[in-house]
């Protein structure tokens, strides 16, 4: 159990009056941007990144993850009020949340997809309190082939896991792989890819690609589609509180279910939209009330939540543990990490404990303040919206510019993050997955150069990938996660095309 | 100018259609063929073969990348070919790029000009412009609204944060 005394030490430092009103604040911008379009959790935090620069690493991580929780709340809001998803993540949550508003029970749908949501992070953070340091101690070990396995399994699990078309997934990918190439090249000083470009010489910063793709895609999204919020009354009593917490224990099973495929997607850099989606379908599939899915029914509510909450949480381990990231926003917390010098990956467990276990007693108290926040300033953050579009539209494109100026000082960045605006725009339109471009982006001078060791000590072997059982299974369950989508082809064209239909 | 009102929700399939969803996806396929092309060129300039004791040259894994980037595009293009039902739903309409127009032109002139004016001034006429023409709001409202903003940017950035960004004349006459 010495898991519990690192984290009781954690709350010593997370703990302080200062971190606590860092962490309402995080909170609280975290639910304005949920709440707004154009503004997400990733590119929410890319923008205010810059503002942390001059705290201390362990408060700057608090409010910056604290923006994250707030960010996942937020989207449930206009979710269930006004049958608009603030986030990718909470689409699932207007199939029921929203017929629950329109029959009157917004209140119960709000407080039941608050309290998933808490139930969901605890359960994630759980999990990471007790698996992060073993797997940060197994990972000590791991050399450049190891690593590379690790990474290549996660971009194959986005071929493997995608809801989309893979050849548009492996296309988004190998552009993210592509633009990270771009600049000095570390292992040889070799320029790639800059054709004389004195610009190019940092390469893509991911930061501005993520503004672009998710803030600006998403205002030209809005603009063309338009964006009226009618919606419900945002009135939240303190007994409906009572009143939904009373039927939740009945959901015990959804909320088992939810909080284990939202764990696992999250690990898996599946995230927290496939979660929900999955949460969703199994608690139809396996609830009581799973033929009254849609027409408002608390559980179609909770099963979501708790899925997208518990990825969005779990995506955290994977990024403190190995350095590799679970979701875009917390590649964007890793982009944090490197910036005050400190490296995510096995060595953080080792080196800098008080950051790492003040980091996760703090995921546990913003949770839980989150909770509180969002229960009791409803009404206030749902009037954010009746601000019209024409004033926030415009005010959005400004934050953007300033958060992509400040990511390098430079004005070349704010010229690319429109033109990543409007590839955002038609990746989205087109249904090239984004998150795959940004981790790839991220991610992609990492799986380069532990490639390139791997090879080297090799001596240009491949083999050198299944050389020990650990690395060999993981490369191989990573080879069967590429080639999943033909896999999974052939087998349904065995089994005939009625069960295709069915499935799909 | 018509009437642009975002504040509305607008039914784009129902308008008269500027591209389809088919032309668009073999336009993108095209784009990502392209960018496969620049990359396995600049990669064959760097080389992408095995070197003694240096391991795979610096273009080794950039020229595999683009070649698979490469070949998806080639799937992705010819998946979009043939005329289809889908393929044929309009990916938007004159009217529905005409409003993303609104907010994307103003947003590239606004970024030509944080150079010369710097960022708060710009931002302060971009909000405004876009609430008088488009939001249709009073002057004091659009003028109000769009100087609070910057008047609160400015302070959260180079006051309170110590982040400095772009600055023009007006700020440097405040002694900035």
């Amino acid at each position: 159990m010495e898991e519990l005394a690192a984290l009781a030490g954690g709350f010593a430092v997370a703990v302080t009056p200062y971190n606590i009103a860092l962490m309402v604040l995080g909170i609280v911008l975290g639910v304005v941007i949920g709440v707004l379009p154009g503004l997400g959790g990733a590119n929410g935090v890319a923008i205010l990144l810059p503002l942390t620069f001059s705290m201390e690493p362990t408060s700057a991580i608090i409010m910056l993850t604290s923006i994250y929780w707030g960010a996942l709340f937020g989207g449930a809001i206009t979710a269930i009020l006004f049958n608009i998803p603030g986030e990718p993540w909470s689409v699932a949550t207007t199939f029921d949340g929203h017929p629950m508003a329109q029959k009157g029970k917004a209140d119960e749908a709000l407080v039941g997809a608050f309290t998933s949501s808490f139930v969901g992070a605890i359960f994630a953070v759980a999990l990471i309190t007790f698996l992060a340091p073993a797997v940060a101690k197994f990972a000590l070990k791991f050399g450049p082939a190891e690593f590379f396995a690790v990474q290549f399994l996660t971009f194959a699990s986005f071929i493997g896991m995608g809801r989309g078309s893979p050849a548009k997934t492996i296309a988004s990918m190998c552009l993210g792989f592509a633009l990270a190439c771009v600049g000095l090249d570390g292992v040889t000083g070799s320029l790639r890819m800059t054709f004389g470009h004195e610009e190019l010489l940092n390469g893509f910063k991911f930061l501005v690609a993520v503004i672009g793709l998710f803030g600006i895609g998403e205002i030209l999204t809005s603009m063309e589609d338009g964006l009226k919020f009618s919606g419900a009354d945002a009135k939240l009593k303190m007994d409906a509180v009572i009143r939904t917490w009373r039927q939740l224990p009945k959901m015990t099973g959804t909320f088992i279910r939810s909080c284990i495929v939202g764990c696992w997607m999250g690990i898996t850099p599946g995230g927290a939209t496939p979660a929900s989606f999955m949460g969703y379908g199994l608690a139809k599939r396996f609830s009581k009330n799973g033929k009254n899915f849609g027409k408002g029914e608390l559980e179609g509510v909770v099963a979501p939540e708790t899925a997208a909450h518990a990825a969005g949480t779990a995506a955290m381990l994977p990024m403190l543990t190995l350095g590799i990231p679970g979701s875009p926003t917390a590649a964007v917390l890793l982009g944090g990490l490197l910036i005050w010098g400190l490296q995510p990956g096995p060595l953080l467990f080792v080196e800098q404990k008080d950051f790492v276990w003040g980091l996760i007693a703090s995921m546990y108290m913003g949770n839980v303040v989150g909770l509180v926040i969002v229960l009791t300033c409803v009404p206030l953050f749902a009037a954010i919206l009746r601000v019209p579009f024409s004033i926030i539209a415009p005010a959005i494109v400004v934050v953007c510019a300033i958060g992509a100026f400040t990511v390098n000082n430079a004005m070349f960045d704010v010229w690319m993050m429109l033109v990543f605006g409007v590839l955002g725009y038609l990746f989205t339109k087109l249904g090239y997955p984004l998150p795959p471009l940004v981790l790839a982006l991220v991610l992609g001078d990492q799986a380069e150069s532990s490639f390139r060791q791997a090879m080297l000590i090799s001596q240009g072997d491949v083999t050198v990938f299944w050389s020990n059982w650990l690395c060999g299974a993981i490369m191989t369950l990573g080879v069967v996660m590429a080639f999943w989508p033909i896999v999974s082809g052939v087998i349904a064209k065995f089994r005939g095309p009625d069960r295709v239909a069915k499935v799909a | 100018m018509s009437a642009i009102n975002p504040d509305q929700i607008h039914d784009v399939e129902a308008e008269k259609p500027l591209v389809s969803m088919r032309v668009a996806d073999i336009g993108v396929a095209l784009l990502f063929l392209a960018a496969s092309g620049i990359v396995i060129a600049d990669s064959i300039r760097l080389g992408f073969e095995w070197r003694e004791n240096e391991g795979p040259a610096p273009g080794y894994f950039p020229f595999y990348v683009a070649v698979v980037m490469a070949l998806a595009s080639v799937v992705n293009l010819i998946r979009a070919l043939p005329a289809s039902e889908d393929g044929a739903a309009p990916m938007t309409s004159v009217q529905g790029f005409g409003r993303m127009s609104a907010i994307f032109v103003p947003a590239v002139v606004y970024v030509a000009a944080i150079a010369f004016i710097g960022i708060y001034v710009a931002s302060a006429l971009y909000i405004a412009t876009f609430m008088l023409f488009v939001g249709k709001f009073a002057l004091w409202k659009a003028i109000a609204v769009a100087g609070g903003v910057s008047i609160v940017s400015f302070l959260m950035f180079e006051v309170w944060f110590l982040v400095p960004l772009p600055k023009g004349p007006l700020e440097a006459a405040f002694g900035f």
